[in-house]
């Protein structure tokens, strides 16, 4: 129906597969000693060019390509630029922070690259086959970088954890694609749509909902499901911290958004209280778990697990206040937690001298700018006005409430109360006045260069903006959300919307 | 006929599944993964899928399974250590499987309207899958090319030494 050339549609996907070539092209005929932070510089510019590319989208029609598997829609676009803003960031921030000349530099930047592949492409596909396989890159890429500290036993520890929990998750979505394959003899998102009203055999679709949800809860760490993201927070590379507690969340609420509301909207009604339970437990068991933290990535990650639960609160809203809720809050999150990372990959350092909450006393007189990032950072994870953190669960409570479901939102605003303990630990520590004996705290000096500044200005800048004019950022969200509404012809949708 | 070789290698690839779980030495479970992959090749050519079961014989029981022993005998791991922590495991896992396959079970009995697979003489050409993979699902197809790309580079980055041993292995 569209003219539009194939490639088009996948045009950010094949800017970063490139980008990835290149950059191992060019490590391979690079010599031995030499520096590969050049290659870093390649991989940010070719995020760059993914991220503009991925907005000239907008002036493409909106529709699929390559057969019905991958969609053009303010959605997919909303998500893509998120996606290659937190890769670049993180790109930025790896190039000040890893070790010269050691860890197979060229391998690193080429993995983040195409595991950005992965990511775009989960936001993108409206083809279940489609999604798995660009789960599976997002993962293997991430798994990989989490055990790229190989001196260290913490970080294979990590990623071998990190690769078991996450295959068996993969499997559970796995599963529940081929349930769903068997009730309706299609892995297409609008031809399941399409189907699942008419279909009668309903335990089957039922039973793909929940191993779905299974597979997807796991990825963005969301309480049951969330026991291995401290181990692998603490043990993998902070800047690879930085990029796989937001990149992969980011998609993978991205893929949540489309399964509940694209696929399921018919099981509304099955799938609401299943996500209000999580989202109940994920705030409370990540705030509860974090308040006893000692080291700071630890506590970060149980952090990361409560936001999950925040977010999740968005899902109860109306029709599709929910979607632009929860997609604007996935920005704010992703903003303020690259933001938060990139500075403690900058304090403790990429070797983690210093990752205990008492080692960053002080920070504040050692470097102010770091130590009032930090604090700006704390603030915006609390959720003070000003900052993203703060419309980020103003509109998904404000989304929550608004669905009828009062009590999540009070029981959200409960634990916002009690998450703000443990950041102002962290802050109250960062503003106190160091000790009086020089330790070794005190006698590391963080390196600032041209790129983690920029990481850090990127990181601010997107948290101000989130915070202070969120206008242009909800009604993008917002205009996704319109794209992701179910079909029209689905005539049983408008009756359960009707009688709710 | 069908129904006794359904049956038969059903049974097998059962049999197989539940050894190597059970087996503490990991050869031994090597092994029975590949009685487990050969009999589900059997059933998919029962179901008229001759190209799946080429496919499963020679990826499966052909290359991965050798490569499988490789690792196992190149690593010469020994006998499985029973910890407490695997103990439980056992004591656990157990019911749960038991558990999450009774409930699948049920699911799959009751559901109503499912179509039937026949085991028939009939046969998928493998013209038809290809002509399926090739249009309908290329990009996924082509897709897997970054997949397996980054595999390799990952096993690479986390296999090869580190830190100034870089003309190693390059």
């Amino acid at each position: 129906m569209t003219t539009v050339p194939d490639i088009y549609r996948i045009l950010p996907e094949v800017i970063l597969t490139l980008t990835g070539v290149l950059i191992m092209l060019l490590d391979a005929s690079m010599s031995t000693g030499a520096s590969r932070r050049a290659l870093g510089w390649v991989g940010a510019f070719g995020t760059t060019l993914a991220l503009w590319s991925s907005l000239w989208q907008l002036s493409l029609p909106m529709g699929t390509g390559f057969y019905s598997t991958v969609e053009t829609s303010p959605f997919t676009i909303f998500f893509h630029v998120l996606i290659c803003g937190i890769v670049l960031v993180a790109l930025l921030l790896s190039l000040d922070s890893l070790p010269e000349n050691s860890h197979h530099q060229g391998e690193y930047y080429a993995l983040i690259v195409f595991g950005a592949v992965g990511m775009c492409l989960l936001t993108a596909a409206v083809e279940l086959l489609l999604v798995f396989i660009a789960l599976e890159i997002s993962s293997i890429a991430t798994y990989v970088l989490a055990g790229y500290r190989k001196e260290t036993g913490r970080s294979p520890e990590a990623a071998v954890k990190y690769f078991l929990l996450g295959s068996f998750a993969t499997g559970f979505l796995l599963y529940g694609i081929a349930m769903i394959f068997g009730a309706t003899g299609t892995t297409q998102v609008y031809e399941i749509a399409h189907s699942i009203p008419a279909a009668h055999h309903h335990t089957l679709i039922l039973a793909s909902l929940a191993l779905m949800l299974v597979g997807i809860l796991f990825k963005v760490s969301a309480a049951p499901f969330h026991v291995w993201a401290p181990d692998v927070y603490e043990g993998a590379p902070s800047p690879v911290v930085a990029l796989m507690a937001t990149a992969p969340k980011a998609a993978a609420f991205a893929l949540l958004l489309r399964v509940v509301y694209e696929i399921f909207p018919t099981l509304r009604s099955i799938w609401t209280p299943l996500l209000w339970i999580v989202a109940i437990l994920s705030m409370t068991v990540g705030n509860l778990a974090a308040l006893r933290q000692q080291n700071v990535k630890r506590m970060l990650a149980y952090s990361s697990i409560a936001h999950a639960g925040y977010l999740l609160a968005a899902f109860a809203g109306l029709g599709n206040a929910g979607i632009a809720a929860a997609s604007f809050y996935v920005a704010a999150y992703a903003a303020m937690n690259v933001g938060i990372f990139a500075v403690v990959t900058v304090v403790s350092g990429y070797e983690e001298n210093l990752p205990l909450i008492q080692d960053f006393r002080g920070l504040i007189y050692r470097s102010p700018m770091l130590g009032g990032l930090m604090i700006f950072f704390l603030a915006s994870l609390i959720g003070i006005p000003f900052t993203g953190g703060f419309f980020g669960k103003f509109y998904s409570f404000s989304a929550a409430v608004g669905g009828g479901a009062i009590w999540l939102a009070i029981i959200g605003l409960l634990n916002s109360g009690i998450a703000a303990a443990y950041y102002l630990r962290l802050a109250l520590a960062v503003a106190q006045h160091p000790a009086e004996e020089p330790s070794t705290a005190s006698l590391y000096q963080p390196r600032i260069g041209v790129a983690l500044s920029a990481a850090l200005l990127f990181a601010v800048g997107a948290t101000l903006v989130l915070g202070i004019v969120p206008g242009e950022v909800l009604r993008s969200a917002q205009s996704g959300a319109h794209t992701l509404q179910p079909p029209p012809e689905a005539t049983e949708v408008m009756d359960i919307t009707a009688l709710r | 006929m069908h129904l006794i070789l359904f049956v038969l290698f059903a049974g097998l690839c059962l049999a197989g599944a539940i050894n190597l779980l059970l087996q503490s030495h990991p050869i031994n479970s090597a092994l029975s993964l590949i009685v487990v992959m050969t009999s589900l090749a059997v059933l998919y050519l029962l179901l008229g899928a001759e190209f799946l079961a080429a496919a499963q014989v020679i990826v499966y029981a052909g290359a991965i399974m050798v490569l499988f022993t490789f690792v196992v005998m190149l690593l010469n791991a020994g006998q499985e250590e029973r910890t407490l922590g695997s103990r439980a495991a056992r004591t656990v896992g157990f019911p749960a499987v038991a558990a999450i396959l009774g409930v699948l079970a049920t699911i799959v009995l009751k559901a109503q309207g499912l179509g039937t697979a026949s085991l028939s003489d009939g046969i998928t050409p493998t013209e038809q899958l290809s002509a399926e993979l090739f249009t309908k699902l290329l990009l996924p197809f082509e897709v897997t090319s970054v997949l397996i790309l980054i595999a390799i580079l990952g096993a690479v980055a986390l296999a090869r030494r580190g830190d100034g041993e870089r003309t190693e292995g390059k």
